[in-house]
């Protein structure tokens, strides 16, 4: 059991010296080394040169919303796939019918989207 | 508790204490100063190679065959302005590039880099862990395109989600197959299963291919480089960043070709299995192999069109990996 968690510790470690590096530099050794000259024309967002028209916090089409949907659903499914193909050895054939049946089920809904033409960025 | 040098590099197999603590810290600094050097010397590899496929001499005046040239780019950078421009969302803009780093630097604790793996977290839910995290760098991205109040780091941003989004399932269908070769989750436990049969690049060369292409996609290299494509976004997400903070953008997107060098080796090729030499050697050949072959495909391929990209990954890859996974299971029950 102790191993479990050391090997988890090892992982927090990790995470609070990968918040570090980046904290270390950017506020405590930066601020030390580099000059701050703030100008009014240094604000300015750049847009090739010239003065930007407008704001960019404009609404944005995102035209993946449905490509973010199909993400979902193949994403989760991809998760239930993980703990099926680590224990497929000891399952057998059950195991491999159900999963296939799982899988066509998710062709069809990919095919339904395709026919649909969902998957055409346009 | 008595200060031995065992407990202080065998943490994993003794309970936690204070001389393993210290272990654990040395070996997480070590990962973190390997990263670096290796980020920094991908950097002036990528310059060298390219240059010399393009005929070019590549960086050659600081220091020895211009070997200094990134700790030079590095420490610029360091001492550089760090310009935050009016009308940004200013808490997000200065978090997105810690947002971006942390994730790609903690996937590397489950690598096994070597035989010992002693600076390795032997976690039992391995390739779960890591498509897991290095998904969350998609938000760092994402944020900071859209934080810096830029057309170009808006659309670049943007772009990026949906491609990250879109390949990031072919990614994870394919280690799939290998899964279920192996039996386990675990990384050290499928470099194990792979040490005494073929290497699984030969039986799931379907799902090799690609994971290549969804993990190139992945990390926004060339041919899928549109998020930050400079000709056409002006680099995209990181436009107005500068000094340290554009640095750890660019740090994370190196990164990231180590870890992802090192998944594709440890689950394809035997991780750092191989004969003759020792496993950390043989580990470092195949993830330099794989940095090669990605500064040789930036050389030789020209940019995706951004519909072209998006429909490839859903109508070719999708299926191509859900097919390498039923044939792997069916194949599997009958053998």
């Amino acid at each position: 059991m102790f191993q479990y968690w050391n090997d988890y510790f090892f992982v927090v470690l990790f995470l609070l010296l990968g918040i570090f590096l980046p904290v270390a530099a950017i506020w405590v050794l930066g601020p030390l080394l580099r000059p701050k000259h703030p100008t009014e024309a240094k604000g300015t967002p750049y847009e090739s040169g010239v003065e930007p028209i407008g704001d960019a916090h404009v609404r944005y089409n995102a035209r993946y919303y449905l490509f973010a949907l199909m993400f979902v659903v193949f994403d989760v499914e991809t998760l239930f796939l993980y703990p099926w193909a680590a224990s497929y050895h000891q399952l057998g054939l059950f195991a491999l019918t159900e999963m296939l049946m799982f899988i066509l089920m998710l062709v069809i809904g990919l095919a339904y989207a395709w026919r649909k033409k969902v998957l055409e960025w346009s | 508790m008595t200060w031995t040098w065992s407990n202080v590099w065998h943490w994993a197999a003794h309970p936690l204490s204070w001389p393993g603590f210290v272990g654990m810290l040395v070996g997480a600094v070590l990962v973190l100063l390997l990263a670096l050097l290796v980020v920094m010397y991908s950097i002036y590899w990528q310059r060298k190679f390219i240059g010399w496929i393009q005929w070019r001499i590549g960086p050659n005046r600081v220091g020895p065959w211009g070997l200094f040239q990134t700790v030079a780019d590095v420490l610029k950078l360091l001492i550089k302005e760090d310009v935050i421009p009016t009308g940004v969302d200013r808490t997000l803009f200065l978090i997105a590039p810690i947002f971006a780093f942390v994730p790609a630097f903690l996937v590397l604790s489950i690598i096994p880099f070597s035989a010992h793996h002693v600076f390795t977290a032997n976690l039992g839910i391995g390739v779960l862990f890591y498509v897991a995290v290095s998904a969350i760098t998609i938000h760092g991205v994402m944020l900071g395109g859209w934080s810096s109040n830029n057309k170009w780091g808006l659309i670049g941003g943007m772009r990026s989600a949906a491609q990250m989004l879109s390949y990031e399932v072919p990614l994870g269908m394919s280690i799939v197959g290998v899964v279920l070769m192996a039996g386990t989750l675990n990384l050290n436990d499928i470099v194990a299963a792979q040490a005494h049969t073929l290497w699984y690049v030969i039986p799931q060369i379907v799902g090799f291919v690609v994971f290549i292409i969804a993990g190139t996609a992945e990390m926004n290299r060339t041919p899928f480089d549109l998020p930050e494509a400079e000709s056409e976004l002006v680099a995209g997400y990181h436009v107005e960043y500068s000094g340290f903070r554009f640095a750890f953008f660019m740090l994370t997107e190196y990164v990231y070709l180590l870890a992802m060098g090192g998944l594709m080796a440890t689950l394809f090729l035997g991780g750092w299995t191989g004969p003759f030499l020792p496993g950390w050697l043989w580990f470092a050949i195949k993830v330099f192999a794989f940095i090669t072959f990605q500064f040789w495909l930036q050389a030789t391929m020209p940019r995706m069109r951004q519909d072209q990209l998006m429909s490839f990954s859903w109508k070719v890859l999708l299926p191509l990996a859900m097919a390498n996974l039923v044939i792997t299971a069916v194949v599997k029950a009958l053998v």
